[in-house]
């Protein structure tokens, strides 16, 4: 009963909090359309995801952002009110960016369906290349300084084939798909994001020396690939060994290239050494479109409706965003007045150890803001 | 050598005139023509390497070159800065003065990786013998194999004929270009052309697709086939072959030193042309010099997975670098060649506007159009009229 009452109560806020997105992503529209906007898709996902958004909304009416935002609320957990997966692909493939929360995936699924919907997302989209870019922040104290690296991972085959089946009872058989085409794109991904980035070294995460032949293939498509780029190394490195390298040395790394679960773990990993989920941005890129979504995926249920979660990723995405879409003046300007704030290190949410609610930062941002 | 070649010849004469050219060319003669390093060596083309298309944005090869090069890329990518085309350049500087080829190769991989490039001249000051041309090598390394350059008139622009509209279609990989020249005795330089049925066939049905898809009417097919009766001889026929899948177009053939006289005396009979090599650049250059100079038409070099656009007439303007005086206009328009091969027609369309209303109703022209402006003037115009209508990105 307690359980049904929670949930009933966590439908209700979530909707009143889409209908205000609603509400303001239609009013800004109208107030100051020219043809000169761009519109974007946005997802804000379960848990504190709409709170997140909201903020982020705040400090791009607050920065006069020409961006105009068509909100849909998605989510597993909550099918009743969830938007049709169709339109929200509809959407991001005419709008071609999207910026998304976390939608969170219940362990067990009620119809026996083994592809979550973040999983149809990807596929429906091909969103193949997840980039995070981990980067200490100033005034973050962690155990380590001036990491920058970027992860980029492989996120439409391997272990989230969504293949599995219990052949005989008692034994259940997950298939891990690799193919020389994805892995070939991934690679060749990570190559030309280091190219353009000016970085010099991508290190291809595997475990070949046990699964031969399915991460044999992935690594032997990052070598053919690297010849393609003569002046970038190529490194290679055990997934196991590459989890302690991280956490004693994390600077050694420049870009990597992950299949689908090494990335998800390194991805984990790497946003807890710089300040936790709540400070690591993240972006999903098919051929066309790109959708940018905090970095490590954790929805952070238990804060929801209290006021606490640390806006910083959702801002830090809106900032990637802008950059893709070519507005670098605004971007720089968020970019600034997040960096500041952090540095200043008077205003700052309970995982980064202070006190300040969610409100109190965005609000300290917008006063940054110039 | 040369006895036996021309021996090897006559007695293909036989079969060329009763069974027709495929038997001609046959594997064992050309490994006979072509010597070790040849331009004719099929290119082993990688087909799987993933396009560079990330998000939207495309991955474009940039190679300045020479001369005016660099300047006119500044402008490029400033225009594309402000209507926010979704281009991200990676720029490839070629030192002209450096012996190696370290650079080169570098640029040849990075075309491969993105599949498209935008390109000045680049200068080849090496006379050593072992360098080949490096705008040569990277068409040949690409298997560049047609370029095409689209000659049309601006109204109001000084020039000696008013209204061309003439497609110039050229081989680009074989022909004079082969680069096989030895001294077989001191004092006799021989230096081979080259023409294969394989080449000569896909740049005749590149033309006549281009005339069909863009209601084109006619192919002009140049050559000299009254001199060079294999040769060129075989590059008419071919282009007589395959002018029978495509009924509806006219097809006729015009030998290249009538056809300069033509040109520069009644260049309107010209719909599309077809030819070799070395009468293509000639050619393009004549018809270029008859609408208003090397600076305002770009030209489009297509293999079967890479495509290059450069200015039409490949001069580096080493003469007028740094001056501020070099026409924009061309390179400008390769770029819009580029933004519409990558489907960003919006984008294509909007520089275009601009920049056709800067030089023709602004007149806002450099002085080889008989202008007094400088380029900076020009482009700085050309942001002006995008300012007012930027796209998104």
């Amino acid at each position: 009963m307690s359980i049904l009452a929670k949930t009933l109560g966590r439908t209700f806020f979530q909707a009143a909090a889409v209908r205000a997105l609603h509400v303001s992503a239609a009013v800004s529209g109208a107030e100051t359309y020219s043809a000169n906007r761009t519109t974007c898709t946005l997802v804000p996902g379960d848990g504190v995801g709409p709170e997140l958004v909201y903020s982020l909304q705040e400090v791009f009416k607050a920065a006069n952002v020409p961006v105009d935002f068509e909100a849909f609320f998605l989510s597993e957990i909550n099918p009743v009110l969830s938007a049709k997966l169709e339109d929200v692909v509809a959407s991001i493939r005419k709008n071609k960016v999207c910026i998304k929360g976390i939608l969170a995936t219940p362990d067990y699924s009620n119809e026996g369906e083994l592809q979550t919907l973040n999983m149809k997302l990807r596929t429906e989209l091909d969103l193949y290349a997840n980039v995070v870019h981990v980067r200490s922040l100033p005034g973050v104290k962690t155990r380590h300084d001036n990491i920058d690296t970027v992860i980029i991972r492989e996120q439409t085959e391997g272990e989230y084939s969504a293949l599995e089946h219990e052949s005989v009872p008692g034994i259940v058989e997950c298939l891990k798909i690799v193919t020389a085409k994805k892995s070939m794109r991934i690679a060749k991904f990570a190559f030309d994001y280091a190219t353009k980035n000016n970085r010099k070294k991508v290190t291809a995460v595997h475990k070949a020396n046990i699964m031969k032949l399915g991460d044999g293939l992935f690594l032997k498509s990052c070598e053919k690939v690297s010849k393609l780029y003569p002046r970038i190394e190529l490194d290679k490195m055990i997934v196991d060994n590459t989890t302690m390298q991280m956490v004693s040395n994390p600077n050694q790394f420049d870009v990597m290239v992950t299949p689908n679960l090494y990335g998800a773990i390194v991805d984990n990993l790497a946003s807890g050494l710089v300040g936790g989920a709540g400070v690591v941005a993240g972006a999903s890129y098919s051929a066309d479109a790109v959708v940018f979504e905090p970095g490590a995926r954790h929805i952070f249920a238990q804060a929801v409706g209290k006021n606490v979660a640390n806006p910083t990723a959702m801002l830090m995405c809106g900032t990637k965003m802008l950059r893709h879409i070519n507005l670098p003046t605004y971007s720089e300007v968020i970019q600034n007045a997040i960096n500041q704030v952090l540095k200043d290190g008077k205003i700052r949410t309970k995982d980064l150890g202070g006190q300040s609610t969610t409100q109190d930062f965005t609000r300290a941002i917008i006063a940054n803001l110039h | 050598m040369a006895i036996r070649l021309t021996q090897k010849l006559l007695q293909a004469q036989v079969p060329f005139l009763t069974r027709g050219y495929p038997l001609l060319v046959t594997k064992e003669k050309t490994e006979d023509v072509a010597h070790t390093k040849s331009a004719l060596q099929k290119k082993v083309t990688d087909t799987d390497i993933p396009s560079a298309q990330y998000g939207g944005r495309h991955g474009v090869t940039m190679l300045p070159g020479g001369g005016i090069g660099p300047e006119l890329m500044g402008y490029v990518r400033e225009i594309f800065r402000y209507c926010g085309a979704p281009i991200d350049f990676e720029v490839i500087d070629i030192d002209p003065s450096t012996e190696g080829n370290d650079d080169l190769d570098y640029a040849i991989t990075s075309i491969k990786r993105n599949g498209v490039a935008l390109k000045g001249n680049i200068e080849t000051k090496s006379q050593s013998l072992s360098e080949v041309s490096r705008n040569v090598a990277i068409r040949n390394e690409l298997d560049l194999y047609v370029n095409v350059v689209h000659c049309k008139s601006y109204p109001g622009i000084p020039a000696r004929h008013k209204d061309v509209d003439v497609v110039l279609i050229r081989q680009n990989t074989d022909g004079e270009y082969a680069m096989l020249e030895h001294e077989s005795v001191r004092g006799v330089v021989e230096s081979m052309k080259v023409v294969t049925v394989d080449n000569a066939e896909r740049v005749a049905r590149y033309a006549f697709e281009y005339a069909r898809q863009n209601n084109r009417k006619r192919v002009t097919t140049i050559h000299k086939a009254n001199i060079m009766k294999l040769s060129d001889g075989l590059f008419l026929e071919v282009a007589n072959r395959v002018h029978k899948d495509y009924p509806e177009l006219e097809h006729n053939n015009m030998i290249i030193d009538n056809t300069c006289m033509q040109a520069v005396s009644n260049p309107h009979q010209f719909d599309v042309m077809n030819m070799t090599n070395l009468y293509g650049t000639i050619v393009s250059n004549v018809i270029c010099g008859l609408i208003g100079g090397a600076g305002l038409i770009s030209g489009r070099n297509y293999g079967d997975h890479y495509a290059v656009f450069e200015p039409g007439t490949r001069n580096t303007g080493t003469a007028i670098a740094g001056k501020n005086i070099a026409n924009p206009v061309a390179m400008i328009n390769a770029s819009i060649d580029m933004l519409n091969h990558l489907g960003h027609k919006e984008h294509a369309q909007v520089i275009y506007d601009a920049t056709y209303q800067t030089i023709v109703n602004d007149a806002i022209r450099t002085p080889d159009l008989g202008g007094t402006h400088s380029s900076t003037d020009v482009v700085e115009n050309i942001l002006k009229i995008l300012s007012a209508k930027r796209v998104n990105w």
